[in-house]
């Protein structure tokens, strides 16, 4: 079942100097292991290209059945330079839930 | 004297927190502490250069009102506080919180940690670790603070005073100094220290580990947000908590507030530094048993890094900005040419420029926006700029769509501020002294 991932996973974004985090949390853990297998490093980066400069780097949280990644900005849009409307990039969590996955067993 | 549980609780999460809960939590919460976490990562800074202006002005303004709403309750349960409320001036912060004390008649000995103004001893040729750059390359430097930890707070605690008020404290290292000094807990204890840490990340945003920053309408509800809780931790002695809020309060406490939290700014799981200790989240283990309480165990720890962050704030020139509004039919394409307009005129003006509209792609870009037509939308033009003048150059030609732009342009806002950047860098712990000074309880200043 392809899904955006508002409909299967919660997040929320953070920031550190010029990274921001935004963490995954299926509402299922078993639906885990095909947010794994789908929302790639790479994925995030191409989706969430305006903000985010790259290389985004994932961690696993198998414990918590949940998945943090770590998207750097460019090195001048800092959360006190940034031009952005939203500085800190706090947002990005409702992006990253706009992207479209495939998830098999997920509410249609 | 130690116990086998300590009750700790957040009563702000930020600077300009609301306060009430704050009250609710120390009136009715049967606590050892309350810890208030005031600090951004610019406040400092921003604070520093008030204090350049108006020597009073280097303590968190909102301090005042949170403490004339708690000395009295403080007072009266036997409840500790501590905060970092105090910026670039703690022991101002300090002396403000004492005199505050005499005149409610609420005599109340205050503890000022020193030491985090780190200015005077930075490395200037040090690398950013946001662009690798020396610091000083990227303009006057107007502050640097050492994120200072437990082991700097635990010496206040050792006084009788019942509020400390220290600068720059790591955040999760307010929550883990009184834990560390309630438990009886050795500093060098790695396993504790994680533990403690780990309580303090979950409490020190305050209401998001209770539903605040969390609902989303038909997919995450929260009950009563209006009159949000804010958190509260029991912790054992060997570590193991449990979060909760007030009974009554608003709000929610379960196994996906807790999570969002616990994942919350964390650029390594494994890794997540503080001047303590090397939290490992990896087996932390989350449990919702009910009632709004959650059960957290199983953080690991490594030794402390061998060096302290500093937050270095620096002079990185003027922002100017300027909306204005366009509606109806066509809005879209409207505010598109006057972002033609503005960008044209404004080519080469600021160094840096970002045209956006709101309601449309401010946030996100054209391409999550999609070709959704909005009913209304404003243009939003932000730039950045060495001097003052070209800066406020934004806002001219923002409000020149007035009458020289397209049609129906409206709610004009623009402003012009100074950007003080925060550029992250490290020190070695030698080169830090802390203090702790005391100032007595009783009557005048």
């Amino acid at each position: 079942m392809r899904v955006r991932l508002h409909e299967v996973a919660h997040a929320r974004a953070g920031d550190k100097g010029n990274l921001n985090t935004i963490s995954l949390i299926p509402y299922d853990p078993a639906w885990y292991p095909a947010l794994c297998a789908a929302v790639t490093p790479e994925a995030v980066a191409a989706h969430l290209a305006d903000r985010v400069a790259g290389p985004v780097v994932r961690h696993r949280l198998d414990n918590l059945a949940a998945l943090i990644f770590v998207c750097p900005r460019a090195p001048e849009d800092t959360v006190t330079t940034s031009l952005h409307l939203d500085a800190h990039g706090k947002s990005l969590s409702s992006a990253l839930l706009e992207l479209e996955v495939e998830v098999p067993g997920a509410p249609g | 004297m130690t116990t086998a549980q300590a009750r700790i609780a957040c009563g702000a999460g930020f600077a300009a927190d609301r306060t009430a809960p704050a009250v609710d939590l120390v009136e009715r919460g049967d606590l050892d502490v309350i810890a208030l976490e005031c600090l951004g990562e610019r406040t400092v800074a921003l604070a520093a250069l008030r204090r350049l202006a108006d020597p009073a002005g280097g303590f968190d303004p909102m301090l005042a009102k949170r403490m004339r709403l708690l000395l009295e309750p403080l007072h009266r349960t036997g409840t500790r506080l501590v905060t970092n409320a105090g910026a670039a001036d703690p022991v101002g912060a300090a002396r403000m919180v004492r005199a505050l004390g005499a005149e409610l008649g609420v005599p109340t000995t205050v503890a000022a940690v020193t030491g985090d103004d780190v200015l005077d001893r930075l490395d200037r040729t040090a690398p950013a670790w946001e662009d690798g750059l020396p610091l000083e390359a990227h303009g006057e430097l107007v502050s640097a603070n050492a994120y200072i930890g437990a082991d700097a707070l635990l010496p206040a605690l050792d006084t009788p005073a019942a509020v400390v008020v220290a600068g720059r404290a790591a955040d999760p290292s307010l929550f883990l100094a009184p834990l560390a000094h309630t438990l009886g807990w050795d500093t060098a204890d790695w396993a504790r220290m994680a533990a403690g840490t780990l309580v303090g990340h979950l409490l020190e945003c305050a209401g998001q580990v209770t539903g605040g920053y969390f609902a989303d309408p038909g997919r995450k509800p929260v009950p009563g947000l209006a009159d949000l809780g804010y958190p509260l931790a029991e912790v054992d002695s060997d570590g193991a908590a449990v979060v909760t809020k007030l009974p009554g309060t608003g709000g929610r406490v379960d196994r996906m507030t807790v999570v969002e939290q616990l994942t919350y700014e964390v650029t390594d799981p494994r890794g997540y530094l503080t001047p303590d200790v090397t939290l490992d989240m990896s087996a932390v283990a989350v449990t919702d048993t009910g009632g709004d309480r959650v059960a957290v165990r199983g953080a690991r720890g490594r030794p402390r890094p061998a060096e302290l962050k500093v937050s270095v704030g620096y002079r990185a020139g003027f922002r100017g900005e300027g909306e204005i509004g366009y509606a109806g039919t066509g809005a879209l394409a409207r505010a598109r040419l006057a972002a033609e307009v503005v960008r044209e005129r404004l080519a080469g003006v600021p160094a840096r420029l970002r045209v956006d509209i709101v309601g449309h792609s401010a946030l996100h870009g054209a391409a999550l926006a999609g070709a959704a037509e909005p009913y209304e939308c404003r243009l939003r033009v932000a730039g950045l700029a060495a001097d003052r003048a070209a800066a406020e150059a934004v806002g001219e030609e923002v409000s020149a769509l007035y009458t020289s732009g397209p049609a129906g342009g409206g709610g004009l806002r623009v402003g012009t501020e100074e950007v003080i950047g925060v550029l992250s860098t490290t020190i070695p712990r030698e080169r830090v002294e802390t203090g702790v000074v005391v100032l007595e309880g009783g009557a005048g200043r």
